[in-house]
């Protein structure tokens, strides 16, 4: 009966034990974020202004803003899309549609995209030089840092798109099928308007995705500041900004806040944003189904 | 009824044969891009991988690429010494806020901490080491100079794979079939033992995968360790010294090596490449055989 | 009307002036059987499973045939290969022949598309498109080569008309077809596949996921349908069958493959089984 009882109160303690320590891991974890937020609130804040956002950098980004970058920033992001999203969601829709879980050609495909989504940015990064700025002649461009973000981001669209696809209940097909339409137009007007949300999530996804690299940019688009001109010169990123504001450029710091600060900030929009679009999506279908 | 009649005139299925086409094309391409980064990669690497035996990469004396010696085993242990801390930290803290969320904490609370985490995995690694840099450095560097160093990466790091380990541990426990947990707790287990005798074995192989997709990502991370662990070619005696990981290291000589040291950069990013295909390969067959 | 001369989709659509669900009136088509589908020898695997063995049965022009019978033994898979979904299914084996109008279905020439313009088909849970009312119809129009937007209306109005639906909705066309009840969604399916202007239609116990009221709604719809097209409907509900049905199939499973036991009159089926199988099912001995 003792015995029986002192295991009873060890079990007590560790149950105790776990809670306490679950309990502060979470409330450390929460401190460390609002620490993050703050620090770069008050170090960004002060010196974000609207001349900063439009302005061109001057003096190696200590004065100035951020305008130039910007304009880069979106520019890689475009080439980037416009490269991987026709082909990610073709991609996508003959993987879900067309090839069954069994066929090779689906296994291939799944399978190298798998392996893609596991390589290091800065794997791409040297891709990026080595195919598109040296071998295809781009240079420091940001096309070339565009197509490089493409294949990073290629492996989120897809299976993003496949699954979102994927959810679309069958009865759909089927009944599309018994009214005779082909399966063309069943993908076409049917599937992809139902899964019009998820494919906006994975979008957006890739987007941030895209934002947030430095590494593969590094060797590919660039570190010129300048306004670039046509997408064949060389255009700085954002977040290449914040990086060589904060290493190369003494007294850069409070720039670099800034910018962190609206790089953070666009970040969150946009994932609080796919959040949404996701949660609506699995409200609707439930109803759905 | 008014009909026109032309579907029997028009043959349908060449739309759809047309389609399938065009997104096989689409698919193939998708693929190929894998392939080709192989390619270029090996292409790239194959003046020093065709010339000098890779046994030398481990024998040789030092990291002098300019003077051909290619030692990379200081920054392979710079890599593994701040993934393995990073994990060591992680691990416990993600699965804590996994339980969390799942079990510990009301509806509306973990909905609010769940969301945080996602945003936290949202932030980009630059903003990361910019913090680490100009917080965390300086922190250390009062605790025991130079700042810039192993611990330093580490809680980065930390701070990075969190979110991941916490998310995929998160489905793996949501994954858990509600009767295991109805049945433990009718048998009177306490919480802890639910979740140590229950929930955990169920969810034991979603979690791992989780743990070496973090791992993947830690290993691979390149700008926020670059930021704040000094970057020096050593074996670092203790948490304090400065390290350079491999990923990092391309950055730092990318921008001046030439020929046969361009070569070698390229070796270390396939050798990277390598590391995480087999990781990633590992937590997708883990995830399959968690299905099946 | 002449019931002798032979009910032919030209006879129908010259009826269609003054028809408001009424061939009814027309009397017993069935009175003289004219097979429309022909099955011979029908067998159909999944895989290693079978799950239709050697099925034989011609179905009539205009009548309604229920096929009856317990879960699993193939009412179902018999229906889809008759508009040929089974294409969609994998590693789905068909042997045998089924003849639509005369035609084999399965041969090189003939068009998945057309055939299933000509038999349409209606599930057990209704699944209209989570688009507005008025695309669910206009969209598989539109693929079959209607594009006049006037033309496309007149043919919705019509067969909104037909199924009882035209007063409730006439005013929220352009809602999501998801907003209106179990019933009406399920009319509106019925609607979506008449729009098509079939000669066939397939029922797949269009009225079990349906409340009672409903499914007494649906249930009159098809009997109002007799006639003007031909109807195979798969049921559980014994009394539905008797009802509606003109002829009934009879499936029962034999060695875990779907076999039909007994076709004929519903009467006949229902009144004096010759196997007594179907006398024990019936009867509510088995099944």
């Amino acid at each position: 009966m003792l015995k029986i009882n002192a295991m009873r109160w060890r079990h007590f303690y560790l149950d105790r034990l776990v809670q306490v320590f679950v309990y502060l891991a979470v409330l450390t974890i929460c401190a460390v974020f609002l620490w993050i937020l703050i620090d770069l609130l008050r170090g960004g804040f002060a010196h974000l202004s609207w001349n900063f956002l439009i302005e061109s950098p001057r003096d190696a980004g200590r004065a100035g803003g951020i305008g130039s970058i910007l304009v880069s920033t979106i520019l890689i992001l475009l080439v980037a899309l416009g490269a991987a999203l026709p082909l990610a969601w073709t991609t996508a829709a003959l993987l879900a549609e067309y090839v069954s879980t069994t066929s090779k050609f689906g296994i291939v495909v799944r399978y190298s995209l798998q392996v893609l989504a596991g390589v290091p940015s800065i794997v791409f990064g040297l891709f990026g030089n080595a195919f598109f700025s040296i071998y295809l002649g781009l240079g420091f461009s940001i096309l070339s840092g565009g197509l490089t973000l493409a294949c990073m981001v290629l492996p989120i669209l897809v299976s993003t798109a496949e699954a979102g696809l994927r959810a679309v209940p069958d009865s759909y097909r089927l009944s599309a099928a018994a009214l005779g339409m082909t399966r063309a137009a069943t993908l076409i007007h049917l599937l992809l308007p139902i899964a019009a949300p998820t494919l906006a999530a994975g979008l957006l996804l890739g987007i941030g995705r895209a934002v947030a690299e430095t590494a593969a940019l590094l060797f590919t688009s660039g570190y010129v500041d300048r306004m670039p001109g046509s997408l064949l010169d060389s255009g700085r990123a954002l977040a290449l900004h914040i990086f060589d504001l904060s290493m190369n450029v003494p007294g850069g710091d409070a720039p670099a806040y800034a910018s962190a600060l609206v790089l953070v900030a666009m970040l969150l929009c946009i994932n609080i944003f796919a959040m949404k679009l996701v949660q609506n999506w699995q409200r609707r279908r439930t109803i759905l189904e | 009824m008014i009909w026109s009649k032309r579907y029997i005139l028009f043959p349908l299925k060449l739309t759809d044969s047309l389609l399938q086409g065009i997104l096989r094309v689409g698919a193939v391409i998708s693929a190929l891009a894998m392939l080709l980064i192989s390619l270029f990669l090996i292409v790239e690497s194959w003046p020093i991988l065709g010339q000098i035996s890779p046994v030398r990469f481990f024998t040789d004396a030092s990291w002098h690429p300019l003077e051909g010696a290619y030692h990379l085993m200081p920054m392979l242990a710079g890599t593994l010494y701040a993934s393995a801390g990073a994990l060591l930290l992680a691990i416990p803290l993600g699965i804590a806020s996994a339980l969390f969320i799942v079990y510990y904490a009301s509806p509306r609370l973990a909905k609010w901490y769940k969301r945080l985490v996602e945003l936290l995995a949202g932030i980009p690694s630059v903003v990361f080491g910019f913090w680490g840099l100009t917080t965390l450095v300086p922190l250390i560097n009062q605790l025991h100079p130079p700042g810039a160093s192993l611990l330093a990466a580490i809680l980065i790091l930390t701070l990075m794979i969190l979110p991941t380990i916490t998310l995929t541990a998160y489905s793996a426990l949501m994954a858990v079939p509600v009767e295991f947990l109805l049945n433990a707790t009718a048998l009177g287990l306490s919480r802890w033992g639910m979740i140590h005798g229950v929930a955990f074995p169920a969810a034991r192989t979603g979690i791992i995968a989780g743990i070496i997709l973090a791992m993947a990502r830690a290993i691979g991370e390149t700008m926020a360790v670059l930021m704040v662990a000094g970057n020096v070619v050593q074996y670092p005696d203790g948490l304090f010294d400065p390290i350079r990981t491999l990923a990092s290291n391309i950055v730092l000589e990318m921008g001046y090596a030439m020929g046969d040291h361009r070569a070698m950069l390229f070796v270390s990013g396939l050798l990277l490449m390598l590391m995480l295909m087999m990781l990633s390969g590992m937590a997708g067959w883990l995830g399959r055989n968690r299905c099946a | 009307m002449n019931s002798n001369k032979p009910v032919t989709a030209q006879v129908i659509s010259g009826e269609k002036s003054g028809f408001t669900l009424g061939p009814l009136q027309m009397g017993p088509v069935c009175c003289n059987p004219q097979p429309v589908i022909e099955v011979e020898n029908l067998s159909l695997r999944y895989g290693d499973k079978t799950a239709l063995d050697k099925v034989t049965l011609d179905i009539y022009r205009g009548c309604i045939t229920a096929l009856i019978g317990p879960s699993g033994c193939g009412k179902t898979s018999f229906l889809s290969a008759i508009n040929r979904l089974t294409d969609l299914i994998p590693n789905c084996v068909i042997g045998g022949r089924i003849r639509v109008d005369g035609l084999d279905i399965h041969t090189a020439e003939s068009n998945v598309q057309a055939l299933r313009q000509k038999v349409g088909m209606v599930f057990q849970k209704p699944t209209p498109f989570p688009l507005s009312i008025r695309r669910n119809l206009s969209l598989p129009l539109r693929e079959h080569g209607v594009t006049r937007r006037s033309e496309i209306d007149a043919i919705s109005e019509q067969v909104l008309r037909d199924v009882g639906l035209w007063d409730e909705v006439c005013d929220r066309l352009d809602t999501v077809a998801l907003s209106l009840s179990g019933g009406q969604q399920q009319r509106l399916c019925i609607a979506r596949a008449l729009a098509l202007n079939p000669q066939i239609l397939l029922m797949d116990e269009p009225c079990s996921a349906l409340d009672p009221i409903a499914s007494g709604v649906v249930e009159d719809l098809i009997s109002h349908l007799r006639g003007r097209y031909t109807i195979v409907i798969v049921t559980h509900n014994l009394a539905q069958a008797r009802r509606i049905a003109n002829y009934a199939a009879f499936f029962w499973v034999k060695e875990r493959a779907g076999h039909l036991v007994e076709f004929g009159r519903c009467q006949h089926i229902f009144e004096s089984p010759t196997h007594q199988l179907t006398a024990a099912y019936i009867s509510g001995a088995r099944g």
